[in-house]
């Protein structure tokens, strides 16, 4: 009941609001404090930071595969850093470096759950907003202006940050160990710090808003899954995002007041410093306390999006809810316990690493039930393959795929001889970012009609998906054959080891997958944007779906629904449940008499 | 001038394709079909494809094991590098399995289960029992993987050896590695970055009486079948001294010492000898031969595997396994630190 009586506050909060609200321009599109708007201001820029991270891949990978040939692309976007289209090596590594920082953070945290948690949260419990429309509004701002300056830093004179996505000191720290650790790194740390702040206020909101503004009915067992995702998600990122603060405060520290807490002992360029005590060791410890919760806060949205296109195009009910609730819960709290294993060679204690192989093997156990319950969903379902579905059953061929290779990495005794190598890249690429921007993908094309009422072109997405997953697949797996010829990553020509010289083929076919990747998300884009204005009209529940959202009108408003906020009577999955002539069940239906509920 | 033609041609590009789905939706109105909507000739279609792609995910990793299977790299050589590589074959295989068992799976069930207009779902929440089964079953084949796994981490770790291993500095800056040995009395004499400077790259402090046998080297040289203990210090920044065809590697941090210890087993000219490596040198000797380079010997090799700045790429350096009476030798051509100072 208590959820019930907030409800009705926050119903009361907003009819007041809209007696002294004139929406303009301004509050409408820009400074908005509705989650609809925030969602899609989420996504847009997002996507907009996507198309970056994803063009620099395209760059890098044609020095990659053909190192010897001048490209007169490269001079047009990189300028000085690729006289006459030769790229310079600093520049591929501050490529890497970005393509990393924004795929991960910027695409895969801020724009997938960013737009999905606040789409959804509200609409899948029946709530008329979040808990704080205006901590909402300031999150999507710091992430604005976060990447903002992440992008004012590709301009800067001594060129961005290239130390890698991880900014390991004392590489990051010394301006003078590498160009990129001047002004660049400056910017990449004060961009991060904006987009920890954002990261924090959307998730206490997304917690909150989901332990307090349940309709009536909505227990904990009936949540979508989607919002169990979200919820867990935004406990990983509260737990783990302030550790990457401090670590980058203190790289800050280091780098301009002196301080000597990851430095010690250095001569960099012929210059003594006089830092004495630190430790390098310390900042990937604080690094990946929150660098592998990260991978979870990445993929459990992912995988909540999942969940839900799974079961609606299966027509079935997901495959033991209880079972994957826990699962996620299982996964959220290894992730806090295994960020060892990304550091099984850095000197840390051996003793510290049979520890860390023996937590991270056991997330194997909760991924794969998550696996076998996807599978198990399809099984004799009426499945209808939307292209949200095709992404959803791509996400569980790659999250089975790359999951895989996780078992090998996770083994401290394996992981020492491909560490670091390409067998790597392949591995976190397939099970996190393909993963994940599937998901996004799936995510985009299920809720299209609930963000801009339209729907998109299914051929135009069957093509897209078909060419996506097939240059995914292209690009990531002939990786792990050059990880285990022993090519170690970020490295800018492999010409300086002729044992390396017979994978020039291998890099060739992962560059020309690469470029066709890329190219068929002009499709997707254009889908995307000529949907949103020219696209047909969206019927009120296009898929046939039970969970709440689609109860609400198509047009938006402030609040949700126009009248009382519909009450919830059973889980979100009866889908083709017997004793019922439709194939599908709105959670806010009443139970029939004598109906078993859940 | 060609900017604004592309800017021009993209234009008229976009233009074209919304035209084109501006007919293609026309025509879905005229048919009465809502074009969103997934026909069952949509399900026909795309659940073939799932299908046809199952089979070619297989298809094309079996193909890359055939076409690529050589490139990897080639037996151990190390004493520990057998025991790694056999559990690594062992996860590797069970790991093989799993794919070729669930993707085909999943694949089939989007293809036979594809949706029909008059299609009816199998209401089907959950089963205990198969959930059971499937947390059970990769609970143990993982507590097998983990146990053994750490048996085979402790090994590696703190291998147990007859002989005392012979002690070796490897000293990583921008771009270079140096390699320091210990000498006759096989201890390294104290040394600091701060007593770098002129001749004294490493910064050994002189006056400290294991120093005084202490030589550097621009090529690691190891007896076959001696232990040997690697010393990793780095100048400037973070390096990794990754040894493949050993199975070694360990980070080089700037401020602190860190070791790894093992036992090279095959020298640099029995290696030589191994068919896949002749296949090896044969394949890129006829790509380099093509390209006008010069021929190429195969050599071990210490790489960087630590992002290090714009010259990562290459940081390298020779080891040469040798007999003991070769090594021997090599070592009698050594000058000291002292002396060369």
């Amino acid at each position: 009941m208590a959820s019930h009586e907030h409800g009705n506050d926050h119903t009361h909060d907003h009819d007041h609001d809209h007696e002294h609200h004139v929406e303009n321009f301004w509050t409408k599109y820009i400074f908005s404090q509705d989650h609809k708007m925030i969602g899609k201001q989420f996504l847009i820029t997002g996507m907009f930071m996507g198309i970056i991270g994803v063009f620099m891949s395209m760059l890098f990978r044609l020095q990659l595969a053909w190192p010897d040939e001048k490209f007169a692309i490269l001079e047009t976007f990189l300028g000085k850093w690729a006289p006459e289209g030769q790229m310079d090596p600093n520049m591929y590594l501050a490529l890497v470096t970005i393509h990393g920082t924004i795929m991960v953070f910027f695409v895969l945290t801020a724009g997938l759950s960013g737009t999905f948690s606040n789409l959804l949260i509200p609409l899948q419990i029946g709530a008329r907003d979040m808990a704080s429309g205006f901590l909402n509004m300031l999150s999507y701002w710091f992430f604005a202006a976060s990447s903002v300056v992440m992008l004012v830093s590709l301009f800067v004179e001594t060129g961005p940050a290239s130390g890698g996505w991880t900014v390991y000191p004392p590489l990051s720290a010394l301006p003078q160990a590498m160009p990129g650790s001047g002004a660049g790194m400056t910017l990449w740390l004060i961009s991060m710090t904006l987009f920890i702040a954002g990261s924090l206020l959307g998730s206490l909101n997304y917690i909150v808003t989901i332990i307090n503004l349940r309709t009536k009915g909505m227990a904990m067992t009936r949540l979508p899954l989607t919002i169990w995702a979200f919820l867990v998600t935004a406990i990983l990122g509260v737990l783990s995002f302030p550790v990457l603060l401090s670590a980058a405060l203190l790289l800050m520290f280091d780098r301009m007041l002196g301080t000597s807490f990851y430095l010690s002992d250095i001569m960099v360029a012929g210059e003594l410093l006089h830092n004495e005590g630190g430790s390098p060791v310390l900042y990937e410890h604080l690094f990946w306390f929150l660098g592998h919760p990260e991978v979870y806060i990445i993929l459990l949205p992912a995988l909540g999006i999942t969940s839900e296109v799974i079961a609606t195009n299966s027509r079935k009910p997901i495959f033991g809810y209880r079972a994957m609730i826990g699962s996620i819960l299982a996964i959220a709290f290894l992730s806090f316990i295994v960020w060892g294993h990304h550091m099984f060679i850095t000197g840390m204690n051996p003793f510290l690493g049979s520890v860390f192989t023996f937590t991270t093997l056991l997330i194997a156990i909760p991924s794969a039930v998550k696996a076998f319950n996807y599978i198990t969903t399809l099984w004799k379902g009426n499945i209808q393959l939307t292209p949200a579905m095709l992404f959803s059953i791509g996400l569980v061929s790659t999250f089975v795929a790359g999951g895989l290779t996780g078992i090998i990495l996770g083994d401290s005794a394996l992981d020492i001889n491909v560490h670091d190598t390409y067998f790597v890249v392949a591995h976190f690429h397939i099970v996190m970012g393909l993963s994940a921007i599937f998901g996004m993908f799936a995510g985009v094309y299920h809720w299209f009609p609930k963000m801009y009422r339209r729907m998109m072109n299914k051929g135009l997405g069957y093509i897209h998906f078909w060419l996506t997953f097939i240059s995914a697949y292209g690009v990531f797996f002939p990786m792990h054959f050059t990880g285990l010829a022993g090519l170690p990553r970020r490295y800018y020509s492999n010409a300086e080891f002729p044992i390396f010289d017979e994978l020039q083929d291998i890099n060739v076919i992962i560059s020309m997958f690469a470029i066709l990747g890329g190219i068929a998300q002009l499709i997707f884009i254009f889908n995307f944007f000529y949907s949103m204005w020219r696209g047909p009209k969206a019927p009120q529940n296009p898929w046939r779906s039970n969970t709440l959202e689609w109860t609400a009108p198509v047009e938006h408003m402030h609040g949700n629904w126009p009248g009382e906020i519909p009450s919830v009577y059973r889980w979100p999955y009866d889908y083709s449940k017997p004793g019922h002539d439709e194939d599908f069940v709105p959670q806010n239906t009443p139970l029939k008499e004598g109906e078993v509920g859940h | 001038m060609t900017g604004l033609l592309m800017v021009i041609v993209l234009f008229l590009a976009v233009f074209a394709a919304a035209q084109i789905m501006r007919i293609y939706e026309l025509s879905a109105k005229v048919r009465q079909e809502r074009e969103y909507e997934v026909t069952d000739k949509d399900n026909n279609t795309q659940g073939r494809l799932m299908l046809l792609f199952g089979i070619g995910l297989i298809v094309s990793f079996f193909w890359m094991m055939a076409e690529w299977g050589e490139i990897m790299l080639p037996r151990p050589s190390s004493l520990h590098g057998v025991e790694i590589d056999r559990l690594w074959d062992i996860s590797m295989w069970m790991i093989i399995v799993m794919f070729i068992l669930i993707q085909p799976i999943l694949f089939y069930f989007a293809y036979k289960y594809r949706g029909r207009k008059d299609g009816q779902a199998t209401y089907y929440e959950h089963n205990n029992r198969l959930e059971f089964i499937w947390t059970f079953v990769p609970a143990v084949v993982l507590a097998v993987l983990i146990i053994y796994g750490l048996t085979t981490w402790a090994n590696v770790m703190n291998p147990k050896n007859d002989e005392e291993p012979m002690v070796v500095e490897l000293y990583a800056q921008q771009f270079k590695w140096t390699v320091r040995y210990s000498g006759e009395d096989n201890t390294l004499g104290f040394a600091n970055v701060r007593l770098v400077g002129g001749a004294n790259t490493v910064g050994v402090d002189t006056t400290h009486a294991n120093s005084a046998d202490d030589f550097l080297a621009t090529e690691i040289h190891l007896p076959v079948g001696r232990p040997v203990l690697f010393k990793f210090r780095a100048q400037d920044v973070i390096h990794s001294a990754y040894m493949p065809h050993f199975r070694a590697q360990m980070n080089c941090v700037p401020g602190m010492e860190t070791h790894f210890q093992f036992t090279p087993t095959v020298t640099t000219a029995e290696i030589r000898q191994d068919p896949n490596v002749q296949g090896k040198v044969s394949r890129i000797n006829a790509l380099r031969q093509a390209k006008g380079l010069e021929l190429y010997e195969y050599d071990y090799l210490l790489l960087c595997n630590k992002i290090c700045g714009s010259a990562h790429y290459n940081m390298q350096m020779n080891i040469v396994v040798e007999t003991q009476a070769e090594y021997d030798a090599w070592v009698k051509e050594q000058k000291t630190i002292a002396e060369t100072l």
